[in-house]
Parts: C-alpha cells; structure tokens; sequence
C-alpha cells in the first residue's frame, strides 16, 4: 500500500490555528507520508477547509508549524513560499477556474508561466490534461458553459499541469453524481499508483474515503483537535471512540 | 458557517494596515510588467477597451454639457459687466485645469472602479484569489497590474478628449448667447490657454487615474465573501474613489497655485 512508505511529505507540528484570538483547533501533530491517500474528515464547520488552507499556506497559523517535504510552508518568505506553493496542485470545491479565460488557457496558465515550453508544446499538455479529467474537446469553452462537476475536473486537469507530487482536494466529490465520483477515485488512485503523487483529501464522502483511503484524521469541533487517526476500515469497524464508529458508519445506515 | 469558524470583524488596526499593506504588495508586483510574470497582455487589452475607448461617447457627451454648463453660468455673470469675451478664458481654464479631468475621473469610478471591485469580489467568492496564489503567482500582479496600466494611458487619453469636448460645449454656448463671433471667441481660447494648463489636467488624471484603479482593487480584495459583500465592495469603490479624487484635486490645485498655475 502506498502508505507504508516511510518518507514523510507532510509534518504538522503542534498546530493552533483559528481567527482573531478564537482558536478553532489546537495542538495538531499528524504526518502525511509520500504517496499516501489521506483523508481529513470531520463535521461541517469543524474547521477542516481552514486547516487546508493553513497546510496549502494561505493562511497563517497562531503558532505551530507545517513542514512540505522537510521545508516549512509558515516559516517561508514572500518568495519561498511561493516557490514552495508551484510544487503542489490544489483543486477547489468549486473548480476556482479563472472566468475570464478558456479552459484550455486555464489548464495552459501554469505552464506559461513555469514551464518554458513552446506555444504547441503547452496546447498539446494542455490537451492531455483535459482528456486525462474527461473534458476533452471542452478546451474552447469558457468556464461559466460547464456544469459544477465539469468545473471542478477542468480545475483538477489545471492543478496536474505541473505533474505535482502532491495533490489536495478540497470536497472532491461534492456535486459529483456516482458515476463521476467512482471515476475521479479511480483517476486519483491511478495517479498514486503511477505516478506515486501523494494526495491530501477534505472530503465527507465515505464511499470515496473506503474506496481509496489509505489513513485518514478525524477533526472534531468540541475537542478542537484531531479525534480519531489511522485506516478508515479499522477505525469503523473497531474505534473505541462511539462518535467516529458513528461518523464512519453513517449513523448506523452503512 | 457556524460560530467557531466565523471570521471575527476587522479591528481598527487591519483597517489602516490593510491598505498600506495592498499598497506594498502592488508595489512588490511592479517588476513582473517587464518579466511577464503573471502579467497577461490580453488583460490590459481588455481593460484599456473597458477603460477607455468605451468610455469615449460617454465622456464627450458629458464634458461637452459640462463646459456647456459652465459658459453658459460666465455668461450671465459676465455680462454684467461687458465683460462677455472673457467667456472664452474662464471656460477654458475651467474645463483644462478642473471640470475635464474631475468629470472624466467621476465617469471612470462608475465605470471602471466598480467594476474592478466587483470583479476581484467575485473572484475573491469563487477562490480564484486562493488559486492564483497557489498557482505561485501574485494576485495583484495579475489583477492589479493590468487595471492600473490600462487606467494610466486610457483616463489622460479620455481627458485630453474631454477637455476638446468641454471646451467646444462651451463655445457653443459662448457663441449662440452672446454677440461674440467664433472667430474672436476661438482667437481667445488659443490665447488664453498654454500648454503648460494642459498639462496641469493631465497630471491631475493620472494621480486620478491610480487613485481610482487602487481604491477599486482594494474594495474588490476586502470585499466580504457573499453577494451582499461583493455588492457593498462595487459602493465603497465608487465612494472611496470619489472621496479620494475630490482630496487629491484639492491638494494638487492648492500644489499648482504655489508654482503660480
């Protein structure tokens, strides 16, 4: 399994974060390793998109520290962490496609601006990217011509431009129907298993997190702090935590 | 969005630090007009259009009531006086020096500088924002940049227009409402203005011309993240703007009158 390498991609080290002076979470330690699917889980608004933000280093932690592959994405400069930022792809729950450009141009932006390759040699990536998300032949369109799902795999083929060894999803599947969602897994899988990408994934959909999960965190607003850690399968069917069996289980319906 | 994960309100602090901090980032993203570096030509196209050449008929039609206006206001103030020929100088120097560039700046607040901030505010909404940055490329040079170049050549271009549209208003009036010939009042206007009085427009545009591109940005990047937020951030642009210009007028025309303009 991917996860049982031992090299470590990410390393949170006693993280608080939180707005103003109100701490949402506290005391976060918890290390992705490379080519794992890892899932961070939790109730709605317990603070998993913010701890995302802090780990993709759009936000800045009350104290603690958040280390991508050894380097610290807090700690960074203005021009560091920028260069620290080039080396992930982030998909957003909404696809966050630039409006004003083409879905070609969005997927082309990252490589005009880092890859130095030649105008066909962009539209050519470009056309594998869309093909590799399903939208080939969708290059034309402008973002506000796609549905939601569409948006959200044209962002994904622009998070892949760089081919980055790590990936985070925010909500993948939200929006998606089944048969979208299965497919996307599988994408996500065959860019673990081939490429050895490590992928981070806020997500509360369950069968995705059992299809294709290796570990994931339980975050829980009451405790501000991680609450469950470890394999999926094993924490639903074996957690001494009644809250996580029930979280995992659907409330008793799966 | 529940209790714990609601962003608290912003203190007095953020409120003088943010500009000056925007101010420092746009500062930061100079350089990357020149290494293209999340600067995007088609960009600047787009907003030098927007900004300026669909501004022109707008532009023409008020400056040209405007300097309408203010002859025709000289006019019966003048003629008290027999004093009616000195229409020509007052409209000019009022058209050049004031109306001109103030009209053009009002008209590309409405314009442009609400624009800019709805746009960044819905950018802002969609995460457009967040993924420019984590694609590693500054927001501001990509959103920034392009807006207050296209501001820079297209609100001195449009005041030169205006000025033109201004002063022929004016002439109109000046002509039809007074025993003055065109030739006289045309004679005058050549004599009365200098390019030096040009010139004082044009450099009052373009401060106007970065204060409204700037106020605009800025009200888009602290817009609040909902349609309500977007909608207040396009008022507190146009607002904001407008406050500002009116500011900047006042002190640069305080600045001129030292140098004795």
């Amino acid at each position: 399994m991917g996860g049982s390498g031992a090299n470590i991609e990410i390393k949170v080290e006693d993280l608080y974060i939180g707005y103003g002076k109100r701490v949402l979470m506290e005391k976060l330690d918890f290390e992705i390793r490379q080519g794992e699917i890892f899932f961070i889980m939790g109730g709605s608004g317990c603070g998993k998109s913010t701890l995302l933000k802090h780990m993709i280093g759009l936000l800045e932690p009350m104290s603690g520290d958040i280390l991508i592959r050894g380097r610290s994405i807090v700690k960074a400069k203005d021009e560091e962490r920028m260069k620290l930022m080039r080396d992930f792809g982030v998909t957003y729950q909404g696809g966050a496609l630039f409006g004003s450009l083409t879905v070609a141009e969005n997927v082309a932006m990252p490589l005009e601006e880092y890859s130095g390759l030649k105008p066909a040699a962009i539209a050519a990536e470009v056309e594998k990217k869309l093909e590799l998300v399903g939208l080939k032949g969708f290059g034309s369109y402008m973002p506000s011509e796609l549905s939601g799902g569409m948006r959200k795999r044209a962002g994904l083929a622009r998070a892949l431009a760089l081919d980055p060894k790590l990936l985070f999803f925010d909500e993948p599947s939200a929006g998606l129907d089944p048969v979208s969602s299965a497919e996307q897994d599988r994408l996500i899988r065959s860019l673990r298993d081939d490429l050895g990408t490590t992928v981070v994934i806020i997500s509360h959909d369950l069968d995705s997190v059992f299809a294709i999960g290796d570990r994931i965190i339980m975050l829980d607003r009451d405790a501000r702090g991680i609450v469950a850690r470890g394999d999926p399968r094993e924490l639903r069917d074996e957690s001494d935590n009644p809250a996580v069996r029930k979280f995992l289980t659907r409330d008793g319906l799966k | 969005m529940n209790d714990s994960e609601r962003k608290p309100k912003r203190s007095l602090w953020d409120r003088i630090a943010d500009p000056l901090i925007f101010l420092g980032a746009s500062a930061i993203a100079l350089p990357s007009f020149f290494t293209r570096r999340g600067f995007r030509k088609r960009e600047l196209y787009y907003y030098l259009d927007l900004c300026g050449v669909q501004s022109v008929p707008i532009v023409v039609l008020i400056c040209f009531l405007m300097g309408a206006g203010v002859s025709l206001q000289s006019v019966l103030q003048l003629r008290k006086f027999g004093a009616e020929v000195f229409n020509a100088d007052l409209v000019g120097f009022a058209v050049l020096k004031e109306f001109g560039p103030l009209m053009v700046a009002i008209i590309a607040t409405g314009r442009a500088g609400s624009a800019f901030a709805a746009e960044i505010g819905t950018m802002k909404v969609n995460e457009e924002i967040s993924a420019l940055q984590t694609l590693g490329i500054r927001p501001e040079a990509y959103l920034v940049l392009p807006k207050l170049f296209a501001m820079l050549v297209s609100i001195p271009l449009l005041t030169a227009v205006g000025d033109v549209a201004g002063v022929a208003g004016g002439m109109a009036i000046g002509v039809s409402y007074t025993e003055v010939p065109l030739t006289i009042y045309w004679e005058r206007t050549i004599n009365a203005l200098d390019c030096m009085t040009f010139m004082i427009g044009i450099t009052k545009s373009v401060v106007y011309a970065v204060t409204i591109s700037l106020c605009g940005c800025y009200c888009g990047f602290t817009a609040a993240g909902d349609a309500q937020g977007v909608g207040r951030g396009a008022t507190k642009a146009v607002v904001s703007s407008i406050f500002f210009v009116v500011i900047a007028d006042a002190v640069l025309t305080m600045l001129f009158s030292f140098i004795g303009y």
